[in-house]
């Protein structure tokens, strides 16, 4: 993530300003090699260490927890240009004010927690 | 050898290299998905006392802890041992358009010193954005059930309705941020 420059703020401020091509390239390409993958799962082609089929749970259909959520989501990561992986990444990088944003991310977690019941999913 | 580790990664590196490590987490039994890590913590540091969305047995999800000390430890040797320290190669209109917010030398550094520099950081202005920026972060990625990795990657690789619905959610706060509330923040 470091060196594909994914954690980089500027390349997500580019991103959200449709100015570069970069960022699509990456998650692009990484879809499209995926669904292979995926699908070579689903056929039972690769099995996983203990040669079972592997299996990856379907995410559950509710339009407005992804879409809610999802905004909000979009919100933040266009704010700080972190989402939760390269948070982690940037400590190793020595951007430490980064830990800020995880305290917010761990108190934005506990709070869906305490609200999760009067949310609409 | 060294010196095509150390440059910038193409997008086509770095989108394949992305695949190989859900590739890795799937054939040893796990998954991928980083936001999930946000719930695991608020769970080790005793959450389930106000909420029974965090009993849950943390020790199960423990690997995917371990993934995120991974992440820091990726990061710090990628940062110190294999990068040549060239400014990230920026759309010449992206770096004008942040010099009118007032975000100068873009590119120079891999996040702009005006958000997340020690002077920001010590205004109450610099230190709510990061929180609100991480809290929306949070609440979200888990209101939405993924965020980048499991709902972007995973879900629209494995061709999930709710993943795609969550991807245009993240576009629209992201507009929005980018577009109308970043003139009005800087």
């Amino acid at each position: 993530m470091t060196k594909g420059e994914l954690i980089s703020w500027f390349r997500i401020y580019e991103m959200f300003k449709f100015q570069s091509f970069h960022m699509y390239g990456v998650i692009g390409s990484a879809v499209g090699l995926g669904t292979v993958l995926m699908l070579l799962f689903r056929k039972g082609i690769i099995k996983n260490v203990q040669g079972d089929k592997i299996i990856v749970p379907a995410k559950e259909f509710e339009w407005k927890r992804s879409l809610f959520g999802g905004l909000i989501f979009g919100l933040g990561w266009a704010l700080t240009g972190a989402c939760p992986g390269p948070m982690f990444v940037l400590i190793g990088n020595g951007v430490l004010s980064i830990i800020v944003v995880i305290i917010g991310a761990l108190i934005g977690t506990f709070l869906y927690g305490k609200l999760k019941n009067v949310l609409p999913h | 050898m060294m010196e095509i580790i150390s440059q910038p990664w193409q997008w086509y590196v770095a989108g394949p290299s992305i695949v190989v490590v859900m590739f890795l987490l799937y054939f040893f039994g796990k998954r991928f998905g980083v936001s999930s890590n946000l719930e695991t913590l608020c769970t080790i540091g005793g959450a389930g006392k106000y909420s029974d969305y965090f009993k849950k047995d943390w020790k199960e999800s423990l690997w995917n802890i371990l993934f995120l000390l991974g992440a820091v430890i990726g990061g710090f040797i990628a940062s110190n041992y294999l990068s040549s320290n060239v400014p990230i190669d920026l759309n010449t209109k992206t770096i004008s358009d942040l010099s009118v917010l007032g975000i100068e030398n873009a590119g120079a550094s891999i996040v702009p010193p005006e958000l997340f520099g020690w002077q920001a950081l010590s205004s109450l202005k610099g230190i709510s954005l990061l929180l609100i920026g991480g809290l929306c972060i949070g609440f979200g990625s888990r209101w939405a059930g993924g965020c980048t990795s499991g709902h972007a990657i995973v879900g629209l690789s494995n061709f999930q309705i709710p993943s795609l619905i969550a991807v245009v959610g993240f576009f629209i706060g992201g507009i929005i941020m980018t577009w109308v509330l970043f003139p009005l923040i800087f």
